[in-house]
């Protein structure tokens, strides 16, 4: 019966439903609540001061990432920062939750280390103050960022009131070129639709390209849904993330035969065939180039062949808002994009910062060293990609080449900790947010994929990947 | 929460689209673990200049906008970080109101505020109103004909009057459940607690730990 065909999300989200609130919103139960110390100490205030305590301890994690020195972890220099972790600490002893603290040798980016510890699991709801939250879609989880007041909410209730949002199926069909990444696919999707374009609606990515990526590139493009606007990012679970999810060590993952029941429950969360999306959209992979964003926002970006625009011939932006990018970001019209020099190159984030990036940023600079006046600094994403890079030697091969080998943190996607651009300064970034200030006050940032920062970092400026002779080996 | 019935006050523009949380309340500010104090650095980079005073150029640095309470905006409102933050600097500032137009785009519709940002002001009594493109150009245009412009926003009725020289007024849409939820001031947890006994029915029936599944 074509009422019978679900797709992945529905799927989720029925299986989630505890009780109907009014006509438009449900109460849906939350399996995973992640907490960092930036947007919730005032909900523990809140929970406080109502005398109420947290529902389910046992399904809350903790971490500090975004204000952490990725310099010398022992002493944050700060006292409003430290006062920020602190109360993180403090919070998750009185209310007895896990926290992944600077000491902890799997701490990291909250949506890094989720899937890392194996608390990100396929079919699951998952909440975090935080807007990246959808990167946990990667593994078939309905992963969705929340504001504060929302984060004391699952702390007192493990559920969240939440209107049905809209279903948006993307389908990137055919292979990725050489030199074209999971990064791309996302640039080039928030590009057509806008950064508004999925507004009330969750993501499933689907096709070839989508299959072929790995569960890292996966993350890559579910982190970034929320730069258009969607609620979450999902992709169905394959083969790919059962052996994710298997391997490792995942202390939080079911385990034996319980993992065999699940993996079979797994199985079934595919979208049905025939099942109806709200609406779809097709994007031909084998045609995308690298990408580059010259705005300052996310959907202000294009192939990196192409030059600067005129203000007047971006679809979806004023002319006015194009100049006043254009004008902040110090780009003239016309220029070429691989003419733009760059002072800085910033490799890490919850976007990029897993060591499948790390490899593929190591393997452009590998035996080639930084161009003259260009600062690469490079971040794992956590304390065990850390230790993995550095087993396998990318540390040696980033600092040979000139860069700046760091501790893991948000750093300077967000810039909340010193690791700031100064005003005009322009950053090759990694990341996910161009915005005005994003990277430091007046910064002017980039976004590429972890192998165009790091050709960008040897050549000094922006280069077609597909083109460019050291990605040739 | 504070209810929200009716509220009249200074209309404020900010004729720009894709209005980021980052720079609603820019990170160095993110750092406070209280609700309070946001406030003054509300659009801190454009507010200020770099040494520190006042941007004659910006809006709410205005004489004819001071004590404004209502924001009119381009669409988009609010996209980005989820930061509450930047709710909480809008009402600390004094803002009660923010009208967005949503815009039609390649056959869709792009709506006047972000998802999570809309949720964050719901939350804290704030109320996002989002409007045609048109009726919005029309409250730009009277904003700069009416030096000091008023207007008064109707949630039980859904309408907005300006008073310029000549009244106008605009009829507002809203989802049903957030104007109820306004109108009486209600506290979401305490009305998420009173279904405590499904809460605890469905963790019975699906283990929700770690490890269970």
């Amino acid at each position: 019966m074509f009422a019978s065909k679900k797709t992945l999300f529905e799927k989720i989200w029925s299986r989630h439903v505890v009780a109907n609130l009014d006509v438009s919103t449900v109460l849906l139960y939350i399996d995973r609540h992640l907490v960092h110390e930036v947007t919730s100490p005032q909900a523990f205030d809140g929970l406080r001061a109502a005398g109420r305590g947290v529902r389910r301890p046992d399904l809350t994690f903790a971490t500090m990432d975004h204000n952490v020195p990725t310099d010398d972890r022992t002493r944050i220099l700060d006292p409003i920062s430290r006062a920020q972790i602190e109360a993180l600490a403090h919070n998750c002893r009185q209310f007895k939750i896990r926290l992944f603290d600077l000491n902890d040798a799997q701490q990291g980016i909250v949506h890094i280390i989720g899937p890392e510890l194996g608390l990100t699991l396929p079919g699951m709801t998952i909440v975090c103050g935080d807007s990246h939250t959808s990167t946990h879609g990667a593994f078939g989880a309905f992963a969705l960022g929340i504001g504060t007041s929302e984060v004391e909410h699952v702390l007192a209730t493990q559920c969240l009131p939440q209107r049905k949002p809209k279903t948006f199926q993307v389908e990137f069909d055919g292979a990725l070129p050489k030199g074209v990444t999971a990064k791309d696919l996302i640039l080039k999707l928030i590009g057509a639709i806008g950064t508004a374009g999925a507004t009330g609606y969750v993501f499933e990515y689907a096709g070839q390209a989508i299959r072929d990526l790995s569960m890292e590139g996966r993350m890559t493009i579910c982190n970034m849904s929320i730069e258009a606007g969607a609620r979450a990012g999902l992709i169905a679970p394959d083969d790919k993330t059962f052996d994710y999810i298997s391997k490792g060590n995942r202390p939080f993952t079911p385990k034996g035969e319980t993992l065999d029941k699940a993996i079979a429950e797994w199985k079934k969360l595919p979208t049905d065939a025939g099942a109806k999306f709200d609406r779809t959209l097709r994007i031909d992979a084998t045609k995308l180039a690298p990408q580059v964003t010259w705005g300052t926002s996310p959907g202000m970006v294009g192939d990196v062949t192409s030059p600067v625009p005129e203000p007047d011939k971006v679809p979806g932006y004023s002319k006015a808002d194009v100049e006043k990018a254009l004008e902040y970001m110090g780009l003239t019209p016309g220029t070429p994009m691989t003419d733009v020099k760059v002072d800085v190159v910033f490799i890490g984030s919850c976007t990029n910062g897993r060591i499948e990036d790390l490899r593929a940023a190591a393997k452009i600079i590998q035996g080639r060293r930084v161009a003259q006046g260009v600062k690469l600094m490079v971040v794992p994403g956590s304390q065990t990609v850390l230790k993995q890079a550095e087993g396998e030697g990318l540390d040696k091969i980033f600092k040979e080449a000139g860069a700046d080998w760091r501790q893991s943190g948000c750093s300077m996607c967000l810039a909340m900790n010193p690791d700031q651009l100064k005003p005009q300064e322009r950053c090759a970034s990694t990341s996910n947010r161009n915005f005005e200030g994003r990277q430091g006050k007046g910064g002017r940032t980039h976004l590429v994929s972890p192998e165009m920062a790091a050709a960008t970092a040897v050549e000094g400026h922006f280069v077609d990947l597909r083109r460019w002779e050291g990605n040739a080996r | 929460m504070k209810p929200f019935k009716t509220h009249r006050g200074v209309v404020v523009p900010l004729n720009r689209a894709n209005v980021d949380t980052d720079q609603i309340i820019p990170k160095q500010f993110l750092k406070s673990i209280q609700r309070t104090g946001f406030g003054r650095n509300l659009f801190q980079d454009w507010r200020y200049l770099p040494d520190g005073r006042n941007n004659p150029d910006f809006p709410l640095n205005q004489e004819r906008f001071a004590d404004a309470s209502i924001l009119v905006t381009g669409n988009n409102f609010g996209c980005g970080s989820s930061r509450e933050h930047a709710v909480w600097a809008l009402t600390e500032y004094g803002i009660r109101v923010i009208l967005a137009p949503s815009k039609k785009r390649d056959g869709g519709v792009v709506p006047a505020f972000a998802d999570i940002f809309k949720n964050n002001a719901l939350k804290n009594g704030i109320l996002a109103i989002e409007m045609p493109s048109k009726e919005i150009d029309e409250i730009f245009e009277a904003i700069t004909c009416y030096h000091g412009l008023h207007a008064t926003v109707d949630l039980e009725k859904q309408t907005i009057v300006f008073h310029a020289s000549k009244e106008f007024s605009f009829k507002f849409q809203i989802d049903q459940a957030i104007r109820e939820r306004l109108l009486k001031g209600l506290d979401d947890i305490g009305l998420t607690l009173q279904k405590e006994e499904a809460i605890g029915e469905y963790e019975r029936q699906h283990n929700p730990s770690p490890g269970a599944r």
